[in-house]
């Protein structure tokens, strides 16, 4: 008779986890710095599972994480002086708040790694902390059904996390308060613009294309004068809605940012017109001014998907006005820009 | 900073008090404060600050609260148009980058 036995079942489970550094590197920065613009933004993951930080032992907190490694990095990062484990879930590459949006970052989900990582061998008490924002996909009252385990809702932000836990576990108002801080705005901007960079360049190629047609012929030199005016104006719509309406988001007039982006693309208009570049003619200027406007508030409109203060119901009550506005805007605008071609 | 408000009046949030138990948890989830204790159980005082995100729904214990919840993002809501499906920004899909 031989008697068989599993190695691995008498080294303590924790000594299998993987342990991770709180201090970012060069690298981290780097990569955090190109999905901002878009760069490999999809593949920008941590495998699931379980991590450490520093010594954690039975009594260390569990800290649940998404596998988005910009959202890993700045939990691991605010984690330094604590030992705690890390519980990171499957979220596809996304982070918490998104991910709890779609159901990713979930109660299945949770309830699954909580299983597989045997959690329960691993600390003595029964209670993990997932960042607030997660509860948009997970049900505190089903997981506990489902594992024992009681999940206690962080702070919104991983740099609230020390004094969440000095507090006993306790998060301030502020600290459970989702703001949207001129830093995180700006932060949005090249996300905005890589979104629609197919047509962002589109558009102007267009525009610059048929600027060379006139009755007679067709004239390159036409095209690089009125189509230049082109792409100039249609820069400064974009400006407008990518850029201005980020950042003067709270200061901007109307609650609605169709007209926040419609107010900014006509001042960016205006101050064209001072400088005598929007239009050689009246129809042509007024055509400006029907693109500009229509395009800076569409773009503007999209940024409702970025903030953090804007509802489902809302955003469909203010498109259903605004969406054909906009398109008869750009369309008359175009038309009449057409026509100034030809006469 | 100014507290940042999107439209007025229309929030689907709901509450029926008649099943609440006072449990606290929508407030602990609520990133926008919208809900109070009052007389022990919880109380709607700020419902334009509702973004609809459904935190507060899905961790009531006692099914007390309803909101047709999703994303406020126009993209999702054209992309939902043209697909005929509900609003989606497709934001961990494999092609193409969103939000």
């Amino acid at each position: 008779m031989s008697l068989s036995i599993n190695i691995n079942s008498l080294k303590p489970l924790s000594a299998s986890v993987p342990r991770v550094e709180t201090q970012l590197n060069w690298n981290d920065y780097f990569g955090a710095f190109k999905v901002r613009w878009g760069i490999g933004r999809n593949s920008y993951i941590v495998k699931p599972g379980l991590y450490k930080v520093g010594k954690p032992n039975g009594e260390s907190d569990v800290m649940v994480s998404a596998n988005y490694k910009l959202s890993f990095d700045i939990l691991r990062k605010n984690l330094d002086g604590l030992n705690s484990w890390i519980l990171v879930l499957d979220t596809r590459g996304v982070n918490v708040w998104c991910a709890a949006g779609k159901g990713t970052f979930g109660t299945k989900e949770l309830v699954k790694r909580i299983k597989l990582h045997e959690v329960d061998k691993l600390v003595n008490h029964k209670k993990v902390i997932v960042p607030q924002l997660g509860a948009v996909g997970i049900a505190a009252h089903e997981v506990k059904e489902n594992t024992g385990f009681r999940v206690v809702y962080g702070p919104v932000r991983a740099n609230d996390i020390k004094p969440f836990v000095d507090a006993g576990y306790k998060a301030t108002p502020e600290m459970r308060r989702v703001t949207f801080p001129l830093k995180e705005r700006v932060k949005l901007i090249p996300v905005e613009l890589v979104y629609g960079k197919y047509f962002l360049l589109l558009v102007p190629a267009i525009f610059l294309i048929l600027s060379g047609f006139s009755l007679r012929s067709y004239s390159f030199d036409n095209a690089l004068i009125s189509g230049g005016r082109a792409i100039t104006n249609l820069f400064g719509a974009y400006i407008a809605g990518c850029v201005l309406n980020p950042i003067f988001l709270p200061c901007i007039p109307f609650r609605r940012f169709s007209l926040k982006g419609l107010l900014l693309g006509w001042l960016i208009a205006s101050v064209l017109l001072y400088f005598r570049l929007l239009g050689a003619s009246v129809i042509e200027i007024i055509s400006w001014f029907l693109i500009i406007g229509s395009i800076s508030s569409f773009l503007a409109m999209n940024f409702t998907g970025a903030s953090t203060f804007t509802s489902l119901s809302g955003v469909k009550k203010e498109m259903r006005l605004a969406l054909p506005l906009q398109f008869a805007a750009v369309s008359i605008g175009f038309i009449g820009w057409l026509i100034t071609r030809f006469i | 900073m100014a507290t940042l408000t999107y439209l007025k009046d229309v929030v689907t949030l709901q509450l029926d008090l008649q099943k609440c138990n006072g449990c606290m948890m929508c407030i602990t989830v609520c990133p926008h404060e919208v809900f109070q204790l009052k007389d022990k159980k919880a109380f709607i005082q700020n419902k334009d600050q509702c973004m609809e995100c459904g935190a507060c729904e899905k961790n009531c214990p006692e099914s007390a609260i309803n909101v047709k919840s999703g994303v406020g993002c126009a993209a999702a809501v054209i992309n939902g148009l043209l697909k005929g499906t509900a609003p989606n920004c497709d934001c961990s899909n494999t092609k193409g980058d969103c939000c």
